[in-house]
Protein backbone atom coordinates (compact mmCIF):
# COMPACT_ATOMS: atom_id res chain seq x y z
CA UNK A 1 0.00 0.00 0.00
CA UNK A 2 1.12 3.32 -1.09
CA UNK A 3 2.38 5.65 1.28
CA UNK A 4 2.84 9.57 2.36
CA UNK A 5 5.90 11.06 3.58
CA UNK A 6 4.49 11.63 7.23
CA UNK A 7 3.22 7.50 7.13
CA UNK A 8 6.45 6.45 6.62
CA UNK A 9 8.37 8.59 8.97
CA UNK A 10 5.57 7.55 11.57
CA UNK A 11 5.43 3.57 10.62
CA UNK A 12 8.97 3.85 11.36
CA UNK A 13 8.78 5.27 14.45
CA UNK A 14 5.87 3.01 15.41
CA UNK A 15 7.77 -0.02 14.61
CA UNK A 16 5.07 -1.18 12.00
CA UNK A 17 5.42 -1.54 7.87
CA UNK A 18 2.58 0.74 7.83
CA UNK A 19 0.30 3.33 9.31
CA UNK A 20 -3.54 4.52 8.56
CA UNK A 21 -4.22 7.60 8.96
CA UNK A 22 -6.94 8.45 12.11
CA UNK A 23 -5.55 5.47 14.23
CA UNK A 24 -3.48 6.08 17.56
CA UNK A 25 0.17 4.91 17.34
CA UNK A 26 2.75 5.38 19.98
CA UNK A 27 5.87 6.28 18.32
CA UNK A 28 9.50 6.13 20.01
CA UNK A 29 11.04 9.67 19.61
CA UNK A 30 14.23 10.58 18.19
CA UNK A 31 14.60 13.73 19.13
CA UNK A 32 13.13 15.51 21.88
CA UNK A 33 14.20 19.57 21.28
CA UNK A 34 13.18 22.05 24.50
CA UNK A 35 14.06 25.84 25.42
CA UNK A 36 14.11 28.01 28.76
CA UNK A 37 10.51 28.74 28.69
CA UNK A 38 8.89 25.51 28.26
CA UNK A 39 11.31 23.18 29.31
CA UNK A 40 13.30 22.79 32.63
CA UNK A 41 11.58 25.43 34.52
CA UNK A 42 8.78 23.69 33.69
CA UNK A 43 9.33 19.92 33.37
CA UNK A 44 11.58 20.10 36.54
CA UNK A 45 9.27 19.59 39.49
CA UNK A 46 7.24 17.14 37.91
CA UNK A 47 10.59 15.18 36.97
CA UNK A 48 11.54 15.56 40.93
CA UNK A 49 8.14 14.54 41.78
CA UNK A 50 8.43 11.22 39.59
CA UNK A 51 12.22 10.80 40.81
CA UNK A 52 12.93 9.64 37.30
CA UNK A 53 15.47 11.65 34.49
CA UNK A 54 15.65 11.82 30.95
CA UNK A 55 15.27 8.62 29.36
CA UNK A 56 18.32 9.37 27.20
CA UNK A 57 20.12 12.58 26.91
CA UNK A 58 21.73 12.36 23.81
CA UNK A 59 18.32 12.48 21.98
CA UNK A 60 17.63 16.09 24.24
CA UNK A 61 18.44 19.26 22.51
CA UNK A 62 18.09 22.65 24.66
CA UNK A 63 18.48 25.86 23.71
CA UNK A 64 17.79 29.20 25.72
CA UNK A 65 16.04 31.22 22.94
CA UNK A 66 12.87 32.64 24.82
CA UNK A 67 14.30 34.58 27.73
CA UNK A 68 17.86 34.88 26.24
CA UNK A 69 19.50 37.09 27.11
CA UNK A 70 17.71 37.66 30.44
CA UNK A 71 16.24 41.15 30.91
CA UNK A 72 15.49 41.10 34.76
CA UNK A 73 15.87 39.23 37.72
CA UNK A 74 13.32 36.83 36.62
CA UNK A 75 15.01 36.06 33.70
CA UNK A 76 17.90 35.10 34.98
CA UNK A 77 16.59 33.02 37.21
CA UNK A 78 14.92 30.88 34.29
CA UNK A 79 18.28 30.74 32.45
CA UNK A 80 20.06 29.52 35.88
CA UNK A 81 17.95 26.67 36.33
CA UNK A 82 18.17 26.02 32.76
CA UNK A 83 21.49 25.68 33.01
CA UNK A 84 21.66 23.37 36.11
CA UNK A 85 19.20 21.41 35.21
CA UNK A 86 21.03 20.67 31.95
CA UNK A 87 24.30 19.70 33.73
CA UNK A 88 21.59 17.68 36.30
CA UNK A 89 20.67 16.10 33.24
CA UNK A 90 23.78 15.69 31.62
CA UNK A 91 22.15 17.16 28.75
CA UNK A 92 25.56 17.94 26.59
CA UNK A 93 23.77 19.14 23.21
CA UNK A 94 22.65 22.26 25.36
CA UNK A 95 23.17 25.43 23.67
CA UNK A 96 22.78 28.98 25.86
CA UNK A 97 21.92 32.31 24.53
CA UNK A 98 23.36 30.60 20.45
CA UNK A 99 19.70 31.52 19.52
CA UNK A 100 16.45 30.58 18.38
CA UNK A 101 15.96 26.44 18.93
CA UNK A 102 14.38 26.00 15.63
CA UNK A 103 17.08 27.36 13.87
CA UNK A 104 19.94 26.17 16.48
CA UNK A 105 19.01 22.40 16.19
CA UNK A 106 19.15 22.09 12.58
CA UNK A 107 22.43 24.18 12.40
CA UNK A 108 23.93 22.32 14.70
CA UNK A 109 23.94 19.64 13.14
CA UNK A 110 20.88 17.77 14.66
CA UNK A 111 18.04 17.16 12.24
CA UNK A 112 18.25 14.46 9.55
CA UNK A 113 15.61 13.31 7.09
CA UNK A 114 13.43 10.84 8.08
CA UNK A 115 13.78 11.51 12.03
CA UNK A 116 10.15 11.49 14.27
CA UNK A 117 11.36 14.42 16.44
CA UNK A 118 8.76 16.56 18.62
CA UNK A 119 9.88 20.09 20.14
CA UNK A 120 7.90 22.09 23.19
CA UNK A 121 6.92 24.96 20.88
CA UNK A 122 4.55 25.83 18.30
CA UNK A 123 6.98 26.55 15.72
CA UNK A 124 8.51 23.00 15.52
CA UNK A 125 7.18 21.78 12.08
CA UNK A 126 10.02 24.26 10.66
CA UNK A 127 12.41 20.78 10.90
CA UNK A 128 9.86 19.36 8.54
CA UNK A 129 12.10 21.21 5.79
CA UNK A 130 14.44 18.41 6.53
CA UNK A 131 12.11 15.59 5.87
CA UNK A 132 11.52 15.09 9.92
CA UNK A 133 7.85 14.47 10.72
CA UNK A 134 8.54 17.34 13.78
CA UNK A 135 5.63 18.70 15.69
CA UNK A 136 4.86 20.97 18.55
CA UNK A 137 4.01 19.73 22.12
CA UNK A 138 3.11 21.51 25.44
CA UNK A 139 5.30 21.39 28.71
CA UNK A 140 3.50 17.92 30.29
CA UNK A 141 3.48 16.47 26.85
CA UNK A 142 7.43 17.35 26.79
CA UNK A 143 7.87 15.98 30.41
CA UNK A 144 6.15 12.30 28.99
CA UNK A 145 8.45 12.06 26.73
CA UNK A 146 11.72 13.48 28.16
CA UNK A 147 11.02 10.79 30.70
CA UNK A 148 9.93 7.99 28.32
CA UNK A 149 11.21 8.80 25.15
CA UNK A 150 8.04 7.88 23.43
CA UNK A 151 4.56 9.71 22.53
CA UNK A 152 1.36 9.27 21.14
CA UNK A 153 -0.11 10.41 17.91
CA UNK A 154 -3.72 10.38 15.99
CA UNK A 155 -1.85 9.67 12.47
CA UNK A 156 -3.02 12.59 10.13
CA UNK A 157 -4.00 12.34 6.83
CA UNK A 158 -1.48 14.19 4.41
CA UNK A 159 -2.52 18.08 2.71
CA UNK A 160 -0.40 18.40 -0.26
CA UNK A 161 0.52 21.62 -1.37
CA UNK A 162 1.52 22.52 -4.75
CA UNK A 163 3.27 25.78 -5.78
CA UNK A 164 4.46 25.73 -9.19
CA UNK A 165 6.63 27.87 -11.16
CA UNK A 166 9.56 30.66 -9.88
CA UNK A 167 8.84 33.38 -7.65
CA UNK A 168 9.51 36.89 -8.65
CA UNK A 169 12.46 39.17 -7.10
CA UNK A 170 11.08 40.95 -3.68
CA UNK A 171 8.71 37.94 -3.50
CA UNK A 172 10.00 35.47 -0.63
CA UNK A 173 8.89 32.32 1.12
CA UNK A 174 7.19 34.22 3.95
CA UNK A 175 4.54 35.74 1.36
CA UNK A 176 3.86 32.02 0.03
CA UNK A 177 3.45 31.69 4.50
CA UNK A 178 0.84 34.06 4.59
CA UNK A 179 -0.96 33.50 1.02
CA UNK A 180 -1.76 29.97 2.03
CA UNK A 181 -3.21 31.17 5.50
CA UNK A 182 -5.43 33.75 4.02
CA UNK A 183 -6.77 30.89 1.78
CA UNK A 184 -6.47 28.17 3.84
CA UNK A 185 -7.60 29.55 7.23
CA UNK A 186 -5.94 29.34 10.67
CA UNK A 187 -7.46 25.91 11.05
CA UNK A 188 -6.93 25.02 7.30
CA UNK A 189 -4.76 22.30 8.49
CA UNK A 190 -6.67 20.85 11.13
CA UNK A 191 -3.69 19.30 12.51
CA UNK A 192 -3.12 17.04 9.99
CA UNK A 193 0.27 16.81 8.23
CA UNK A 194 0.85 19.20 5.41
CA UNK A 195 3.26 18.61 2.71
CA UNK A 196 4.80 20.93 0.54
CA UNK A 197 5.91 20.45 -3.22
CA UNK A 198 6.22 21.98 -6.33
CA UNK A 199 9.20 23.47 -8.58
CA UNK A 200 8.37 26.74 -6.48
CA UNK A 201 9.37 25.13 -3.45
CA UNK A 202 12.18 22.93 -4.76
CA UNK A 203 13.65 26.07 -5.82
CA UNK A 204 14.34 27.41 -1.98
CA UNK A 205 16.94 27.16 -0.20
CA UNK A 206 16.87 25.09 3.29
CA UNK A 207 15.99 28.65 4.95
CA UNK A 208 13.56 29.42 2.84
CA UNK A 209 12.08 25.97 3.03
CA UNK A 210 12.46 26.12 6.88
CA UNK A 211 9.75 29.28 6.64
CA UNK A 212 7.20 27.83 4.44
CA UNK A 213 7.34 24.90 7.48
CA UNK A 214 7.71 27.05 10.38
CA UNK A 215 4.05 28.44 9.27
CA UNK A 216 2.46 25.09 9.30
CA UNK A 217 1.87 25.88 12.74
CA UNK A 218 -0.52 29.09 11.10
CA UNK A 219 -2.04 27.04 9.14
CA UNK A 220 -3.16 25.05 12.32
CA UNK A 221 -0.98 21.65 10.99
CA UNK A 222 0.68 19.46 12.94
CA UNK A 223 3.43 19.38 10.94
CA UNK A 224 4.27 20.57 7.53
CA UNK A 225 7.00 18.63 5.92
CA UNK A 226 9.48 19.02 1.80
CA UNK A 227 10.54 15.66 0.64
CA UNK A 228 14.49 15.78 1.12
CA UNK A 229 16.82 16.51 -1.97
CA UNK A 230 20.55 17.23 -2.71
CA UNK A 231 19.63 21.06 -1.41
CA UNK A 232 18.43 19.03 2.21
CA UNK A 233 21.52 16.87 1.82
CA UNK A 234 24.10 19.28 1.21
CA UNK A 235 22.52 21.50 4.25
CA UNK A 236 22.82 18.72 6.75
CA UNK A 237 25.82 17.57 5.74
CA UNK A 238 27.45 21.05 6.20
CA UNK A 239 25.77 20.96 8.92
CA UNK A 240 27.72 17.79 10.64
CA UNK A 241 25.71 15.70 10.29
CA UNK A 242 24.84 12.36 8.15
CA UNK A 243 21.98 12.87 5.61
CA UNK A 244 21.48 8.64 5.28
CA UNK A 245 19.43 7.11 3.25
CA UNK A 246 17.26 10.29 2.49
CA UNK A 247 15.77 8.77 -0.98
CA UNK A 248 13.55 6.56 0.37
CA UNK A 249 12.08 9.52 2.46
CA UNK A 250 9.16 11.01 -0.46
CA UNK A 251 5.41 10.44 -0.91
CA UNK A 252 5.09 7.19 -2.74
CA UNK A 253 3.39 8.02 -6.33
CA UNK A 254 0.16 6.74 -5.76
CA UNK A 255 -0.24 7.59 -2.21
CA UNK A 256 -4.06 8.92 -1.00
CA UNK A 257 -4.13 12.73 0.07
CA UNK A 258 -6.72 14.36 1.84
CA UNK A 259 -6.88 17.53 -0.64
CA UNK A 260 -4.56 19.09 -3.40
CA UNK A 261 -4.52 22.28 -3.15
CA UNK A 262 -2.17 24.85 -5.71
CA UNK A 263 -0.99 27.80 -6.11
CA UNK A 264 1.53 29.64 -8.57
CA UNK A 265 4.79 31.12 -7.58
CA UNK A 266 5.47 32.62 -10.32
CA UNK A 267 2.02 35.01 -9.56
CA UNK A 268 2.70 35.54 -5.86
CA UNK A 269 2.99 39.14 -4.70
CA UNK A 270 4.67 40.89 -1.57
CA UNK A 271 1.80 39.78 0.95
CA UNK A 272 0.77 41.62 4.43
CA UNK A 273 -1.46 40.44 7.38
CA UNK A 274 -3.16 43.13 9.04
CA UNK A 275 -3.74 43.03 13.05
CA UNK A 276 -4.78 40.34 14.37
CA UNK A 277 -4.30 37.27 12.63
CA UNK A 278 -1.66 35.90 9.43
CA UNK A 279 -5.28 34.70 8.00
CA UNK A 280 -6.23 38.34 7.05
CA UNK A 281 -3.41 38.40 4.44
CA UNK A 282 -3.72 40.12 1.30
CA UNK A 283 -1.73 41.38 -1.54
CA UNK A 284 0.41 44.36 -0.21
CA UNK A 285 -1.29 46.93 -2.23
CA UNK A 286 -4.34 46.07 -1.32
CA UNK A 287 -4.06 46.94 2.45
CA UNK A 288 -4.31 50.37 3.55
CA UNK A 289 -0.60 52.35 4.20
CA UNK A 290 -0.84 51.91 7.55
CA UNK A 291 1.70 54.14 9.31
CA UNK A 292 4.22 52.19 11.46
CA UNK A 293 6.16 52.94 15.13
CA UNK A 294 8.54 49.92 15.08
CA UNK A 295 9.56 47.85 12.07
CA UNK A 296 10.84 44.23 13.54
CA UNK A 297 13.21 41.95 11.77
CA UNK A 298 13.51 39.01 14.37
CA UNK A 299 12.06 35.29 15.00
CA UNK A 300 12.47 32.32 13.47
CA UNK A 301 10.18 32.94 10.85
CA UNK A 302 11.82 35.92 9.70
CA UNK A 303 15.46 36.58 10.66
CA UNK A 304 17.70 33.72 9.03
CA UNK A 305 20.76 34.43 6.79
CA UNK A 306 18.29 34.77 4.13
CA UNK A 307 16.10 36.78 6.21
CA UNK A 308 18.28 39.39 6.84
CA UNK A 309 20.34 39.69 3.11
CA UNK A 310 16.40 40.21 1.89
CA UNK A 311 16.28 43.17 4.05
CA UNK A 312 19.84 44.19 3.09
CA UNK A 313 19.16 44.24 -0.47
CA UNK A 314 16.38 46.81 -0.13
CA UNK A 315 18.26 48.76 2.28
CA UNK A 316 21.55 49.44 1.00
CA UNK A 317 22.32 52.79 0.32
CA UNK A 318 19.27 53.97 2.19
CA UNK A 319 17.88 55.36 5.46
CA UNK A 320 15.03 54.90 7.42
CA UNK A 321 12.06 57.43 7.82
CA UNK A 322 12.69 59.62 10.61
CA UNK A 323 11.26 59.02 13.84
CA UNK A 324 10.87 55.55 13.10
CA UNK A 325 12.93 52.47 14.21
CA UNK A 326 13.87 49.43 12.88
CA UNK A 327 15.22 46.17 15.13
CA UNK A 328 17.02 43.72 14.15
CA UNK A 329 17.52 40.40 15.72
CA UNK A 330 19.51 37.43 14.22
CA UNK A 331 18.07 34.39 14.76
CA UNK A 332 21.16 32.44 15.76
CA UNK A 333 24.88 33.80 16.65
CA UNK A 334 26.19 31.49 13.67
CA UNK A 335 23.54 33.56 11.44
CA UNK A 336 24.78 37.13 12.94
CA UNK A 337 28.66 35.73 13.04
CA UNK A 338 28.24 35.48 8.66
CA UNK A 339 25.46 38.53 7.91
CA UNK A 340 28.72 40.22 9.92
CA UNK A 341 31.55 39.17 7.66
CA UNK A 342 29.24 39.49 4.54
CA UNK A 343 28.50 42.94 5.39
CA UNK A 344 24.95 42.64 5.60
CA UNK A 345 24.82 43.53 9.35
CA UNK A 346 26.78 46.71 8.24
CA UNK A 347 24.52 47.61 5.59
CA UNK A 348 21.34 47.37 8.15
CA UNK A 349 22.84 49.66 11.04
CA UNK A 350 24.23 52.33 8.04
CA UNK A 351 20.40 52.33 7.28
CA UNK A 352 19.82 53.12 10.91
CA UNK A 353 18.61 50.05 12.18
CA UNK A 354 19.18 48.68 15.95
CA UNK A 355 20.52 45.45 16.73
CA UNK A 356 19.31 42.78 19.51
CA UNK A 357 20.86 39.93 20.28
CA UNK A 358 20.49 36.27 19.03
CA UNK A 359 17.44 34.93 20.00
CA UNK A 360 13.30 35.34 20.60
CA UNK A 361 13.52 38.82 21.02
CA UNK A 362 9.62 40.56 21.15
CA UNK A 363 7.94 38.29 18.94
CA UNK A 364 6.41 36.66 21.53
CA UNK A 365 6.36 39.37 24.09
CA UNK A 366 8.82 37.64 26.17
CA UNK A 367 11.91 39.55 25.61
CA UNK A 368 13.20 43.06 24.71
CA UNK A 369 11.84 45.21 22.04
CA UNK A 370 7.93 44.98 22.99
CA UNK A 371 5.30 47.31 22.07
CA UNK A 372 3.72 50.31 24.25
CA UNK A 373 -0.27 50.77 24.09
CA UNK A 374 -1.23 51.58 20.94
CA UNK A 375 1.58 51.37 19.09
CA UNK A 376 1.93 49.27 15.52
CA UNK A 377 4.23 47.36 14.73
CA UNK A 378 5.26 45.36 11.17
CA UNK A 379 7.11 42.45 11.77
CA UNK A 380 8.91 39.26 9.66
CA UNK A 381 7.17 37.05 13.17
CA UNK A 382 5.04 34.34 12.20
CA UNK A 383 2.05 35.28 14.39
CA UNK A 384 0.02 38.91 15.15
CA UNK A 385 -2.31 37.65 17.73
CA UNK A 386 -3.59 40.28 19.96
CA UNK A 387 -1.00 41.30 22.46
CA UNK A 388 1.49 39.54 21.19
CA UNK A 389 4.25 41.07 21.23
CA UNK A 390 3.54 43.52 24.20
CA UNK A 391 1.12 45.48 25.46
CA UNK A 392 -2.81 44.87 24.76
CA UNK A 393 -3.81 47.44 22.92
CA UNK A 394 -0.66 47.25 20.28
CA UNK A 395 -1.30 46.38 16.84
CA UNK A 396 1.28 43.87 14.97
CA UNK A 397 1.33 43.59 10.93
CA UNK A 398 2.87 40.67 9.19
CA UNK A 399 5.21 40.29 6.01
CA UNK A 400 8.24 39.55 4.35
CA UNK A 401 11.88 41.06 4.99
CA UNK A 402 11.84 42.47 1.64
CA UNK A 403 8.45 44.04 2.58
CA UNK A 404 9.54 45.15 6.48
CA UNK A 405 12.84 46.60 4.96
CA UNK A 406 11.15 49.01 2.60
CA UNK A 407 8.38 49.94 4.67
CA UNK A 408 10.93 51.08 7.11
CA UNK A 409 12.66 53.38 4.29
CA UNK A 410 8.91 55.22 3.67
CA UNK A 411 7.64 54.71 7.09
CA UNK A 412 4.33 52.73 6.29
CA UNK A 413 3.07 49.89 4.42
CA UNK A 414 5.39 49.79 1.06
CA UNK A 415 5.34 47.73 -1.70
CA UNK A 416 9.24 46.16 -1.92
CA UNK A 417 9.18 46.33 -5.60
CA UNK A 418 8.72 49.94 -6.22
CA UNK A 419 11.68 50.41 -3.78
CA UNK A 420 13.82 47.89 -4.88
CA UNK A 421 12.96 49.51 -8.53
CA UNK A 422 11.62 46.57 -10.34
CA UNK B 1 -23.92 19.99 39.46
CA UNK B 2 -24.48 22.17 36.49
CA UNK B 3 -22.37 25.48 35.39
CA UNK B 4 -22.62 28.65 33.73
CA UNK B 5 -21.22 29.33 29.98
CA UNK B 6 -18.80 31.61 28.99
CA UNK B 7 -19.10 32.08 25.22
CA UNK B 8 -16.38 33.03 23.21
CA UNK B 9 -16.08 33.39 19.53
CA UNK B 10 -13.27 31.52 16.17
CA UNK B 11 -9.55 31.26 16.89
CA UNK B 12 -9.73 32.07 21.08
CA UNK B 13 -5.51 31.52 20.55
CA UNK B 14 -2.93 31.17 23.29
CA UNK B 15 -1.97 34.80 23.49
CA UNK B 16 -5.18 36.22 24.49
CA UNK B 17 -5.66 33.02 26.84
CA UNK B 18 -2.22 33.63 28.37
CA UNK B 19 -0.31 36.91 27.37
CA UNK B 20 3.62 36.87 26.79
CA UNK B 21 3.99 39.92 29.14
CA UNK B 22 2.84 38.24 32.37
CA UNK B 23 4.51 34.98 31.25
CA UNK B 24 7.15 35.43 33.91
CA UNK B 25 4.44 35.92 36.89
CA UNK B 26 3.59 32.76 38.60
CA UNK B 27 0.26 30.71 37.10
CA UNK B 28 -1.81 31.93 39.60
CA UNK B 29 -1.37 35.25 38.80
CA UNK B 30 -1.23 35.23 34.76
CA UNK B 31 -4.73 34.11 35.32
CA UNK B 32 -6.03 36.87 36.82
CA UNK B 33 -4.95 38.11 33.10
CA UNK B 34 -6.57 35.20 31.11
CA UNK B 35 -8.28 36.28 28.41
CA UNK B 36 -8.36 40.50 29.43
CA UNK B 37 -7.64 41.59 26.18
CA UNK B 38 -10.86 39.81 24.87
CA UNK B 39 -13.37 40.28 27.63
CA UNK B 40 -11.91 41.86 30.81
CA UNK B 41 -14.65 40.75 33.07
CA UNK B 42 -13.96 36.71 32.59
CA UNK B 43 -11.11 35.81 34.88
CA UNK B 44 -12.36 37.76 38.01
CA UNK B 45 -15.95 36.46 37.91
CA UNK B 46 -15.47 32.63 36.29
CA UNK B 47 -16.64 30.26 39.10
CA UNK B 48 -15.37 26.66 39.84
CA UNK B 49 -17.72 24.53 37.61
CA UNK B 50 -18.00 26.81 35.48
CA UNK B 51 -18.01 25.98 31.27
CA UNK B 52 -15.91 28.01 28.16
CA UNK B 53 -17.66 27.46 24.93
CA UNK B 54 -15.44 28.65 22.14
CA UNK B 55 -15.41 28.90 18.44
CA UNK B 56 -13.98 26.79 15.96
CA UNK B 57 -10.41 26.55 16.54
CA UNK B 58 -9.92 27.19 20.25
CA UNK B 59 -6.70 27.50 21.58
CA UNK B 60 -4.70 28.27 18.39
CA UNK B 61 -1.21 29.12 18.73
CA UNK B 62 1.85 28.63 21.25
CA UNK B 63 2.58 25.06 22.58
CA UNK B 64 2.61 27.55 26.00
CA UNK B 65 0.90 25.25 28.54
CA UNK B 66 -0.42 27.93 30.69
CA UNK B 67 -3.17 28.63 28.40
CA UNK B 68 -5.22 25.52 29.78
CA UNK B 69 -3.29 26.12 33.05
CA UNK B 70 -4.87 29.04 33.95
CA UNK B 71 -8.49 27.86 32.69
CA UNK B 72 -8.15 24.71 35.18
CA UNK B 73 -6.87 27.82 38.02
CA UNK B 74 -9.73 29.63 37.40
CA UNK B 75 -12.03 26.87 37.95
CA UNK B 76 -13.15 26.14 34.28
CA UNK B 77 -14.01 22.26 34.26
CA UNK B 78 -14.46 21.80 30.70
CA UNK B 79 -14.17 23.58 27.01
CA UNK B 80 -16.12 22.97 24.53
CA UNK B 81 -15.74 24.00 21.45
CA UNK B 82 -16.26 22.72 17.43
CA UNK B 83 -12.54 22.02 16.68
CA UNK B 84 -9.39 23.04 18.65
CA UNK B 85 -5.82 23.79 17.92
CA UNK B 86 -4.14 20.48 18.51
CA UNK B 87 -1.21 21.23 21.08
CA UNK B 88 -4.15 23.04 23.23
CA UNK B 89 -6.37 20.17 22.66
CA UNK B 90 -3.18 18.02 24.32
CA UNK B 91 -2.24 20.22 26.71
CA UNK B 92 -5.79 20.40 27.82
CA UNK B 93 -5.96 16.56 29.12
CA UNK B 94 -2.78 16.31 30.42
CA UNK B 95 -2.99 19.08 32.98
CA UNK B 96 -6.46 17.23 33.55
CA UNK B 97 -8.78 19.97 32.04
CA UNK B 98 -11.55 18.07 29.03
CA UNK B 99 -11.60 19.92 26.13
CA UNK B 100 -15.04 18.71 24.58
CA UNK B 101 -15.43 18.53 20.84
CA UNK B 102 -18.95 19.58 19.79
CA UNK B 103 -20.45 20.29 16.43
CA UNK B 104 -23.60 21.97 18.24
CA UNK B 105 -22.48 24.89 20.33
CA UNK B 106 -24.22 27.39 18.04
CA UNK B 107 -27.26 26.07 20.49
CA UNK B 108 -25.11 27.15 23.52
CA UNK B 109 -25.23 30.87 24.59
CA UNK B 110 -23.22 33.22 26.81
CA UNK B 111 -24.92 32.90 30.36
CA UNK B 112 -26.45 29.28 29.68
CA UNK B 113 -25.87 26.59 32.45
CA UNK B 114 -25.09 23.20 31.16
CA UNK B 115 -24.18 19.71 33.00
CA UNK B 116 -21.98 17.34 30.34
CA UNK B 117 -21.71 13.51 30.94
CA UNK B 118 -18.01 12.41 29.67
CA UNK B 119 -18.52 8.92 29.38
CA UNK B 120 -21.36 9.40 27.56
CA UNK B 121 -19.98 12.16 25.20
CA UNK B 122 -23.34 14.22 26.10
CA UNK B 123 -23.72 17.78 27.19
CA UNK B 124 -27.30 18.79 28.73
CA UNK B 125 -28.14 22.35 28.42
CA UNK B 126 -30.07 22.92 31.54
CA UNK B 127 -31.35 26.64 30.18
CA UNK B 128 -33.42 25.51 27.15
CA UNK B 129 -33.55 21.48 28.31
CA UNK B 130 -31.61 20.56 25.25
CA UNK B 131 -29.93 17.80 24.82
CA UNK B 132 -26.17 18.38 22.47
CA UNK B 133 -23.97 15.71 21.51
CA UNK B 134 -20.08 15.72 21.38
CA UNK B 135 -17.66 13.64 20.05
CA UNK B 136 -16.28 10.62 22.58
CA UNK B 137 -13.24 11.50 23.81
CA UNK B 138 -10.17 8.89 22.81
CA UNK B 139 -10.15 6.05 25.50
CA UNK B 140 -5.87 7.41 26.04
CA UNK B 141 -7.36 10.64 26.80
CA UNK B 142 -9.86 9.66 29.25
CA UNK B 143 -7.35 7.45 31.03
CA UNK B 144 -5.84 11.33 31.41
CA UNK B 145 -8.67 12.83 32.93
CA UNK B 146 -9.44 9.56 35.28
CA UNK B 147 -5.58 10.08 36.63
CA UNK B 148 -6.37 13.79 36.91
CA UNK B 149 -3.77 14.41 34.51
CA UNK B 150 -0.32 13.12 32.94
CA UNK B 151 1.50 13.65 36.08
CA UNK B 152 -0.38 11.38 37.97
CA UNK B 153 -1.04 9.29 35.21
CA UNK B 154 2.60 8.43 34.71
CA UNK B 155 3.23 8.80 38.76
CA UNK B 156 1.17 5.34 38.90
CA UNK B 157 2.81 3.78 36.00
CA UNK B 158 6.52 4.32 37.25
CA UNK B 159 4.91 3.26 40.81
CA UNK B 160 3.44 0.10 39.31
CA UNK B 161 6.99 -1.02 37.87
CA UNK B 162 8.89 0.08 40.75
Amino acid sequence: MALTLAEKIISKACGRDRVTPGEIVTCAVDLAMIHDSGGPRRVKPAMDRLGVGVWDASKVVLVSDHFAPCTDAESANILKLTREWAAEQGVLNFYDQQGICHVVTPERGHLRPGMFAVGGDSHSPTGGAFGCYMFGVGATDMLGILVTGETWIKVPETIRIEWSGRLKTGVSAKDMALKMCAALGMDGGDYQAVQYGGDAVGALDMFERMTLCNMAAELGAQTGLIEPDETTATYVEKAGAEPGNWRQFRSDPDAAYRAVHEFSGSDLTPQVAVPHSPATAADVDMVEKAEIDQFYIGACTGAKLNDLEMAAAVLRGKKIAKGKRLTVAPASTQILNAATKSGVIGTLLDAGAGLLPPGCGACAGYGVGVLAEDEVCLATTARNFQGRMGAGSSKVYLASPYTVAASAVTGRIQDPREVLNI
Amino acid sequence: MSGRVWKFGDNINTDVLAPGIYIKLPANELATHCLESVDPEFAGNVKKGDYVVGGRNFGTGSSREQAAQVLKLLGVAAVIAPSFGGIFYRNAFNLGLPAIVSAETGEIEDGHRLSIDLAAGKITNKTTGEQLSAEAVPGNLMALIEAGGLVTYLEKKINENR
